[in-house]
């Protein structure tokens, strides 16, 4: 493992450097908080940022992205035939990305990216980045990522991780393409024998920083059908207000909804975020709805996220421990709580 | 005010042990300091985990909209009002209903609490009229006014005007110098101005519905928004279509909002949407000398028709 050492005084000069290679996104203030754009020209990220409200996941998965564009225009060649969007050139790298986020891309990628199924348009937005991720020296106290296979620390969804450690970042290389990003930018100055320990200590103060966790060791034990059916939902659902808060905020929410948008003869065809939140999330054309209450659209939130893809993938939870739909929810719904209180419940007792 | 909280208790153990309800609507305990959640009760022991303090944000008169059930229903004087319009507009009969009303004094403001200790909250207590709050920059105590949702510096009603049961002492209602100064402001602007503001207003918008969501107004079964044949509205990113939803919302709430800041408390991105509603809240107050939700069995001014209305248009 190569760890490089970042005077933070070089710092904004190699990201200069490496923006003649890459189209750069990172953390910006908003208001009152922080979230991820793409820099402009001169524009750099805020290193010094807490968390963000939304994850950077848009980077591969936008809230709205154009697949197809069409004319209805019968004069014009090609009319009524779908144009795919050209993809966006050249490589991006996400800079500040924290280490919960980059495990939540690789947990969305085995929806993506698998061997039925390959989303062209999540693939080449994937392709396109190199993740250069921030350790979390100071967790917030909804952090739960430590229970959730992932950590303050953790590597994995990242090329580069860098670690703020006071005057100098030291950054770990963890992939060719993380050490293609350092060389655009010159970052190549060895960390030196120190660094390792450095990076232990505080990677080992910031787990033990978290004191939130979740069980979910006996979700998997228990039928679909035991869950779903256990008497517990409406009332730990009551305050739910089945708003998009969580499912926009979560950075493993992957659900999205196809709309055809016309304006005279010229068509788009957009790719939005959905959320299982709504009245309108699968609601069938025969004018059924599988969730007709409104409960039941939020413990299909929790059944997806801790039962249905635990027993799909066996790959642990559907959520990585980031605490921003906990820190968000206008109504206090904990997913920490709904966790236990599942991995806790004993059928037929 | 959390001062309130055993008589609250008490009223509701005792309509449920009684079964002259068979819930209550009420607030417990949050996962987070600055949070409460609204909490449905069936059982008399269960009313130990009630809670009311600054934190009781929501509105709970939201969660009536169609129940069937006899219900006992917490209520500061916002819900209370709110509640008088749910009766009016058919979404609750008023006998499946009995209102523990709380005299309010208003809710903390999330973002001031931690404004005040300079980000994560990690402990909030309150103590008569104090709020004590612990975060990264340490320990710090405020009265309650200091920190209070902007809607409640300019609540007409603290005291509920409907109730069946009253959990506490009336409280003084406040004492406006001028209640619609902040519209006014933005009725100065010109065009230019205007549309700047509601421009960075709206900036972060993700349209994740929880302010209509948060709303008592908003039970329409089909909101437009969801509507698709035809589809009034785009689902995407796009402005206009984020600007749509709000304003068609504020249209929609005009002579019907109590201004209770749901709305606001929910919304994830710190929006103040409040701006479109308060100037619907104004021009009833200034057009049809109307009050929301203070009077039984009075439909709101943009719901009725009179024969001898003074437009000639209409008659």
């Amino acid at each position: 493992m190569t760890l490089i050492r970042i005077a933070k005084a070089s710092w904004d000069g190699g990201l200069e450097k490496a923006r003649k290679a890459y189209e750069l996104i990172g953390p910006v203030p908003e208001k009152d908080s922080h979230k991820y754009a793409v820099l402009a020209e001169g524009q750099l990220p805020d290193m010094g940022f807490k968390n963000t409200k939304l994850s950077p996941k848009w980077v591969v998965f936008p809230q709205s992205e154009a697949m197809f564009t069409y004319t209805l225009d019968g004069t014009k060649e090609n009319h009524h035939i779908l144009q795919e969007v050209p993809a966006a050139p050249g490589a991006r790298a996400v800079i500040g990305i924290r280490p919960y986020d980059a495990k939540a891309i690789q947990l969305t990628k085995m929806n993506f990216d698998n061997k039925d199924y390959k989303d062209p348009f999540w693939l080449r937005n994937y392709e396109r980045c190199t993740f250069v991720g921030l350790a979390i020296n100071a967790p917030s106290a909804t952090d739960f990522s430590t229970s959730c296979g992932t950590g303050p620390f953790a590597e994995e969804g990242l090329d580069v991780l860098l670690v703020d450690a006071g005057e100098v970042y030291i950054a770990k290389v963890l992939t060719e393409k993380g050490k293609k990003f350092l060389d655009a930018a010159g970052f190549g100055e060895d960390a030196g024998a120190d660094a390792a320990k450095t990076v232990e200590d505080l990677k080992a103060k910031a787990e033990a920083a978290i004191t939130s966790k979740v069980s979910y060791n006996k979700i998997q034990g228990k039928t679909i059908m035991d869950l779903y059916d256990a008497p517990f939902w409406k009332d730990v659902l009551f305050g739910c207000i089945n708003c998009g808060t969580c499912t926009y905020a979560c950075p493993t929410c992957w659900c999205f909804d196809i709309q055809d948008e016309v304006k005279g003869t010229d068509g788009v065809r957009v790719r939005n975020w959905d959320s299982c939140m709504t009245a309108l999330f699968t609601h069938h054309a025969s004018g059924h709805n599988p969730r007709e209450h409104e409960w039941e659209r939020t413990r299909q939130r929790f059944m997806h996220k801790l039962k249905y893809f635990l027993d799909k993938y066996d790959a642990g939870l559907m959520c990585v421990g980031c605490g921003r739909c906990v820190e968000q929810c206008p109504a206090n719904i904990d997913i920490r709580t709904v966790c236990n209180t599942m991995n806790a419940f004993e059928p037929g007792k | 005010m959390s001062g309130n909280i055993d008589r609250i208790k008490e009223i509701a153990r005792g309509l449920l042990e009684t079964e002259k309800v068979d819930v209550v609507i009420g607030f417990k305990k949050g996962t987070l300091p600055v949070m409460s959640e609204p909490t449905i009760i069936r059982k008399a022991s269960d009313t130990e985990t009630l809670i009311w303090d600054a934190t009781c944000r929501l509105n709970l008169c939201n969660y009536l909209t169609g129940r069937k059930d006899r219900i006992g229903i917490i209520a500061k004087g916002c819900d209370a009002r709110n509640i008088v319009g749910h009766i009016v507009e058919n979404k609750i009969k008023r006998d499946q209903l009995v209102i523990i009303g709380v005299p309010c004094t208003g809710m903390a403001d999330k973002k001031a609490l931690s404004d005040l200790v300079g980000g994560e909250v990690t402990a909030y207590a309150e103590a008569g009229d104090q709020i004590t709050v612990k975060g990264p920059a340490g320990e710090k105590t405020v009265s309650r006014s200091e920190v209070l949702q902007s809607n409640c510096r300019s609540c007409i009603k603290r005291n509920p005007v409907i109730f069946d049961e009253m959990a506490g002492e009336p409280v003084e209602e406040l004492v406006l110098e001028n209640r619609f100064a902040d519209v006014e402001k933005i009725e100065a602007m010109d065009a230019g101005a205007k549309w700047g503001y509601f421009e960075e207003l709206l900036s972060g918008c993700t349209r994740c519905y929880a302010c209509k969501n948060a709303c008592p107004l908003c039970y329409c079964p089909t909101c437009f928004v969801d509507e698709s044949r035809p589809q009034w509205v785009g689902k995407g990113t796009d402005p206009i279509d984020i600007r749509t939803y709000h304003f068609l919302r504020a249209f929609h709430c005009a002579g019907r909002c109590t201004d209770c800041g749901a709305c606001e408390a929910a919304c994830p991105m710190d929006i103040k949407m409040r701006a479109f509603t308060r100037k619907g809240v104004k021009d009833c107050v200034e057009k049809y000398g109307w009050e929301t939700g203070m009077k039984e069995g009075v439909r709101p001014p943009l719901d009725t028709f009179k024969t001898d209305d003074p437009e000639a248009f209409i008659r």
